[in-house]
């Protein structure tokens, strides 16, 4: 292995905070991973340098501010290897990148009679989306059950495709059990039978996978604040003759061409979805958290995060009662755990007193909680800057909160 | 029958002989574990404060202007911050329980319990407590 994670963890300041009077170990990262300092360095650079509004102005600021953000458009496409940087939208994050094409996609090609196809680990936000939409056109949707290890249940994903799919969406890998879903498989199976297929990658695109010509993903959607960038930020790639075919989700400045009374006429891709002054510094902070990742082999940081991840797996397992929920056949980055008779809240409040950060609850996956017949649990996750020596806190942690609880 | 206050300054008193964050909670766990389980006729979905987290079900009760209050919880922590809650509350004038000043958990650095809306249903649960004094008193 040739990265240096400790040279890693010193471009992370908040690495080295104390919460409690304890050093931080931070493992709620599928929730927001944190940012390296380079990223923090661009977006004090944008407001002290060239803040100013894009697209429009002639000045000189202006013209800066546009060709930092138009920068990273193209970085971003770069990434991801998408064919052009139009086919790039920016948005909030990937909520609002799903709900984008729930709107526009259903209102271009969802008929009544439809059907749309998700599955029981989506997020809500890739959930609930498909239901709204549904409902509005008069379409009906069914939803692929994963089995008890957590992987999906593909034979039925076969049996549910038929001409009436119009669209199938999925998680390349569950924020709440970690599976790492066959993207490609589903999404041959999908586009053999006619169906468009929309890829949530808010945890793959930065621990497992992120070309979307590789896996001929038709929509593909991630978060900045995942992938060490700012908040507010998201990306919705989208195949350009699709987003050519849709109408506009929002409307307002900068997505116009011209205004009149009578009729107004639509911006070019990609302006045509991005309504509004947009968050400019945004995709400058995301291009920064790029081009940060993109500076060591995606290979090595997967290998680390796997090896920390299966360390952690082994450890944990060790400790009476403890039981892992994720057991796909594939898995990353994500440990969903709870010991026997002790409340998820419980065990992640203690924790926190030690200075170790998990989520606790259902990780906006209800849907999964109920198929596994529990309210809640711990979820400890992982990013390139976790080490052993973390996990090795949050088992010693974990023994010392039983033994305060009486077990 | 000490007031509300009186007794708020009480648990302060207490919290402050267990300045170490383990001592706090393992007096808290040993709180939620002495309370007694709430009997099942009261563990209906009616009293139950659903929270992101965890789950708190509210037994109230009103007698000439008094408001009765049980308590229960999936999650110990969350059980012997509810029983601080009844320690305050229960048993108290409705006209009192209307006009107090919660902050108690905030001396005792535990309002973080309280402040986020999304995790245990205790801030629903003082409001709910609030609400039925509300009632009890008219």
């Amino acid at each position: 292995m040739t990265i240096d994670i400790q040279k890693i963890r010193a471009d992370f300041t908040i690495l080295h905070t104390q919460v409690y009077g304890k050093p931080l170990v931070y493992l709620d990262n599928a929730a927001t991973t944190q940012k390296p300092q380079v990223v923090i360095d661009a977006i004090v650079d944008y407001y002290t340098r060239y803040n100013s509004n894009i697209h429009r102005a002639a000045h000189h600021l202006a013209n800066l501010a546009t060709e930092a953000h138009e920068a990273a458009r193209k970085t971003v496409q770069r990434y991801i290897n998408a064919e052009h940087n139009h086919e790039i939208i920016f948005t909030r994050g990937t909520t609002e990148s799903i709900n984008l094409v729930a709107y526009s996609f259903g209102e271009a090609f969802v008929n009544p009679g439809d059907e749309v196809i998700f599955t029981m680990m989506e997020h809500h936000s890739n959930f609930v989306p498909w239901q709204m939409m549904c409902e509005r056109r008069g379409a009906t949707y069914h939803v692929v059950p994963f089995d008890e290890r957590g992987d999906l249940r593909l034979d039925i994903l076969e049996n549910l495709l038929n001409e009436r799919t119009r669209l199938v969406a999925f998680n390349h890998v569950s924020n709440s059990l970690g599976t790492v879903n066959p993207a490609k498989k589903i999404i041959q199976m999908a586009h053999q039978a006619g169906a468009i297929v929309l890829v949530d990658a808010a945890q793959a695109v930065q621990h497992v996978d992120h070309d979307v010509r590789a896996l001929d993903a038709d929509f593909y959607a991630f978060s900045g604040h995942k992938i060490y960038g700012p908040t507010g930020i998201g990306v919705l790639y989208g195949k350009e003759a699709l987003l050519e075919a849709m109408p506009p989700y929002q409307s307002g400045g900068e997505m116009i061409e011209q205004v009149a009374v009578e009729k107004t006429t639509f911006n070019k891709l990609p302006f045509k979805f991005e309504a509004g002054t947009p968050n400019i510094v945004g995709p400058i902070g995301l291009a920064a958290a790029i081009d940060y990742l993109t500076s060591f082999n995606f290979d090595e940081i997967v290998a680390h995060e796997d090896a920390v991840l299966e360390y952690g797996r082994k450890k944990l397992l060790e400790i009476d009662g403890l039981k892992i929920y994720g057991n796909g056949k594939k898995h990353t980055s994500i440990i969903p755990f709870n010991i026997d008779g002790v409340h998820h809240y419980d065990l992640g409040t203690l924790l926190d007193t030690r200075g170790v950060a998990v989520r606790t609850g259902h990780h906006c996956t209800q849907p999964i909680m109920t198929t596994l017949c529990i309210e809640g649990n711990v979820r400890a996750s992982l990013a390139l800057y976790n080490t052993e020596e973390d996990i090795d806190v949050l088992v010693d942690s974990i023994r010392q909160v039983l033994k305060l609880l009486g077990r | 029958m000490p007031t509300i206050q009186e007794i708020q300054t009480q648990i302060i008193e207490d919290f402050s002989f267990l300045p170490e964050w383990d001592e706090r909670y393992a007096y808290l766990i040993e709180l939620g574990q002495k309370s007694p389980p709430l009997d099942e006729k009261y563990r209906i979905d009616d009293n139950l404060v659903r929270g992101c987290q965890s789950q708190v079900w509210l037994a109230r009760e009103c007698r000439q202007g008094v408001v009765y209050l049980q308590t229960d919880s999936d999650s110990l922590i969350v059980k012997g911050l509810a029983a601080l809650l009844l320690q305050v509350f229960s048993g108290q004038q409705a006209s009192a329980i209307r006009q107090a000043d919660l902050h108690f958990f905030t001396e005792i650095g535990l309002n973080q319990h309280l402040s986020s809306q999304r995790t245990n249903g205790l801030m629903a649960m003082v409001e709910e407590i609030k609400s039925f004094a509300a009632q009890c008193a008219d």
